[in-house]
C-alpha cells in the first residue's frame, strides 16, 4: 500500500499520478484461512480489518457474493449518530461513534466523517416526552444530545418551516451534535485498502454456496462458487441475506427482509447544514458534499429481496419533506433505489456467537446500520477471535428471543433508524 | 406499487388498500400453559424468509377488511396464487 499523504501526492503530480498502485488486489481463494467473513460490506471489511489490526490474526478472507460495498453499503443515507434509549444500545452505537472519529487518520483514506448534527423533530406532545426522555437516558450514558426550542432548531437548520399552521408544527427537536455522516462508499474502500495491506485476502463475485461443519457439528469451512475454502472460524456479515446463509448451516433465525429506499436531489449549492428526522412523518434529509439533497423513506410492507420498493412510499415521503422544507417543493429528484434490510423482532442487531461451533454472525441492523460500521466490524472481530463476545455486544445474543431479554428500540423508536 | 387479487372481492386492487400480515401458516398455539420457551421462540420470532417462494397474510383492509392468504415470489415480487383464509396452503 502507497500511503496518502502530501508528500506522495507532490511526488506523484510530477509522475502524471502513474505510481498509485491499486487500493486492493484481486486475489484467488487459497485452501484454507484462520478466518473467514462472508460479506465485503463496511461492516465485513471492518471486522477483516479489525482482525487483522487489533487482534493478531491476519490470515483472513473476505469473500463477497457480488462486489465490494455493493450492497446496503453502497445503498444506505450515511447517517452517523447514537443517541439511542436503552443503556445496551448507547453503549454499541457510541462504540461505533467513537471509533469513527478518527478513522480517517486510522485508515489514511478519507471516509468525510462530517459531525454536522442530527436533528430529530418532534411534532406531537408524544414525540416530545418520548425525545426528553431520550436525552435525560443518553445524558446518564455520557452521550451528547440536547433539547431545542423550535426556534432554536429553525436557527440550527434554516429551511425548516416551523410556523404553527403547518401540518406537521413543530414543537421542538433532539440534536446531537457528534452525529452527522460519512461518505459511505470511501469506509467500505478504506477499510478494503487497509485491510488488504494488513494480508486479507478480499474475493468479489464469489457466492458462498454451503457451510461444511464435520461430525462434531463445527464448522470446517465453506462452500463457494469458486471451490470449498477450509477455516474454522467463520463470520457471516451478509445484511438482508443473512437468513439464507445461516439455513446452509441448519440454523433458523428470527429475520425478515425488507426493501428500503432513498432517494436523491438533482446537486444544488449548500443550503442544508446538517441531518433531519422526522420519525412521526417517516422522513429524513442530508445534504451530501456532491449537493444532492439524500432522502430516506420507510420500509415497504412486504419482505423482499428485490432491491426495489413501491413508489406510493416515496411519494409519502417526499409529501412529508415538502411540508416540512416548503423550500424544496420544486426540487427534482435523481435517482431513487432500495436495499434489502433484515430486520429482527425487536429492531435490535443480532452480534455475537451462534449456536455452531465456530460460526459467529452480525446481522439484524434493520434499517440503520452503517452507523455501526466500525463498532460492528470491530466487536465482529473480537468475537471471532475471543470466541467470546465483548461486554458492548454480549446482550445482543440469539438466547434473548428465548429467555426474552429484548433490546426493545422497536418500541423506543418505531421507525427507520 | 403491487397489485393484489382478493378473494373475497375477486378483484385486482392496488396495494395501499391491504395491509400486509406477515409469514402464513403459523399456527397459534392450542395449549399455551404447556409451550417451553424454544416452542415461543419458534412462534413467536423464527420466520422462514425464503428468497422465492414465500407464503404470506394480507389483509384487505381498505375493502372488504378480510385476512386472506398469498404466495409471492420474493425475488420478482409476483404473485403466484392467493386465496381464502383457511384453505389448504398452496
Amino acid at each position: 500500500m502507497k500511503r496518502f499523504s502530501g508528500f506522495n501526492l507532490i511526488g506523484e503530480a510530477f509522475r502524471s499520478h502513474q505510481g498509485w498502485p491499486e487500493h486492493w488486489p484481486d486475489k484467488a481463494p487459497k485452501a484454507s484461512y484462520d478466518a473467514i467473513i462472508v460479506g465485503a460490506g463496511g461492516h465485513g471489511l471492518g471486522a477483516a480489518y479489525y482482525l487483522a489490526k487489533k487482534y493478531g490474526i491476519t490470515n483472513v478472507a473476505v469473500i463477497e457474493k457480488g462486489w465490494l460495498g455493493g450492497g446496503n453499503t453502497g445503498r444506505n443515507t450515511t447517517i452517523i449518530r447514537s443517541n439511542y434509549l436503552y443503556d445496551e444500545s448507547a453503549h454499541l452505537y457510541d462504540h461505533a461513534v467513537k471509533l469513527w472519529d478518527g478513522l480517517s487518520q486510522e485508515l489514511n483514506y478519507n471516509i468525510m466523517y462530517s459531525k454536522r448534527g442530527v436533528l430529530m423533530l418532534a411534532h406531537n406532545v408524544h414525540d416530545v416526552q418520548s425525545f426528553k426522555r431520550h436525552i435525560h437516558a443518553n445524558r446518564l450514558n455520557g452521550v451528547d444530545n440536547e433539547w431545542l426550542t423550535p426556534e432554536e432548531c429553525k436557527a440550527y437548520c434554516p429551511p425548516l418551516d416551523i410556523s404553527p399552521r403547518t401540518r406537521h408544527p413543530v414543537l421542538g427537536g433532539a440534536l446531537q451534535r457528534r452525529g452527522g455522516t460519512a461518505r459511505h462508499d470511501s469506509v467500505a474502500w478504506g477499510y478494503a485498502r487497509a485491510a488488504s495491506a494488513l494480508g486479507v485476502d478480499i474475493i468479489q463475485n464469489c457466492a458462498v454456496t454451503g457451510i461444511r461443519r464435520g461430525a462434531d457439528g463445527a464448522i470446517e469451512g465453506v462452500e463457494t462458487e469458486r471451490g470449498f475454502i477450509a477455516s474454522r472460524r467463520v463470520g457471516v456479515s451478509a445484511a438482508g441475506s443473512t437468513s439464507l446463509v445461516m439455513k446452509m448451516a441448519g440454523l433458523d433465525f428470527p429475520l425478515e427482509s425488507y426493501p428500503l429506499q432513498a432517494l436523491v436531489s438533482e446537486p444544488v449549492k449548500p443550503i442544508f447544514p446538517c441531518v433531519v428526522m422526522s420519525n412521526t412523518v417517516h422522513a429524513y434529509m442530508s445534504q451530501s458534499d456532491k449537493g444532492e439533497l439524500v432522502i430516506g423513506a420507510g420500509t415497504d410492507q412486504y419482505t423482499s429481496y428485490s432491491q426495489r420498493g413501491a413508489f406510493h412510499i416515496v411519494e409519502h415521503t417526499l409529501a412529508a419533506i415538502c411540508e416540512i422544507f416548503p423550500i424544496f417543493t420544486r426540487m427534482r429528484m435523481l435517482r431513487t433505489w432500495g436495499g434489502i434490510v433484515d430486520v429482527t423482532p425487536d429492531r435490535s442487531p443480532i452480534l455475537g456467537k451462534t449456536p455452531v461451533k465456530g460460526l459467529y454472525v452480525n446481522c439484524g441492523w434493520g434499517t440503520g446500520g452503517f452507523k455501526a460500521t466500525p463498532g460492528a466490524g470491530d466487536l465482529l472481530a473480537y468475537t471471532i477471535a475471543h470466541d467470546e463476545p465483548h461486554k458492548i455486544n454480549a446482550p445482543y445474543n440469539l438466547d434473548r428471543f428465548r429467555n426474552g431479554r429484548l433490546i426493545d428500540e422497536a418500541a423506543a423508536a418505531a421507525v427507520a433508524h | 406499487m403491487l397489485l393484489i387479487h382478493c378473494p373475497y372481492c375477486d378483484e385486482a386492487r392496488p396495494e395501499v388498500e391491504f395491509v400486509y400480515g406477515g409469514e402464513a401458516h403459523i399456527a397459534r398455539p392450542v395449549d399455551p400453559s404447556t409451550y417451553s420457551d424454544e416452542q415461543w421462540e419458534e412462534f413467536l420470532y423464527i420466520r422462514n424468509n425464503p428468497r422465492g417462494r414465500h407464503h404470506e397474510r394480507w389483509r384487505h383492509t381498505h375493502g372488504c377488511g378480510r385476512f386472506f392468504n398469498a404466495v409471492r415470489d420474493t425475488v420478482t415480487d409476483v404473485f403466484e396464487a392467493t386465496y381464502k383464509a383457511g384453505e389448504t396452503r398452496k
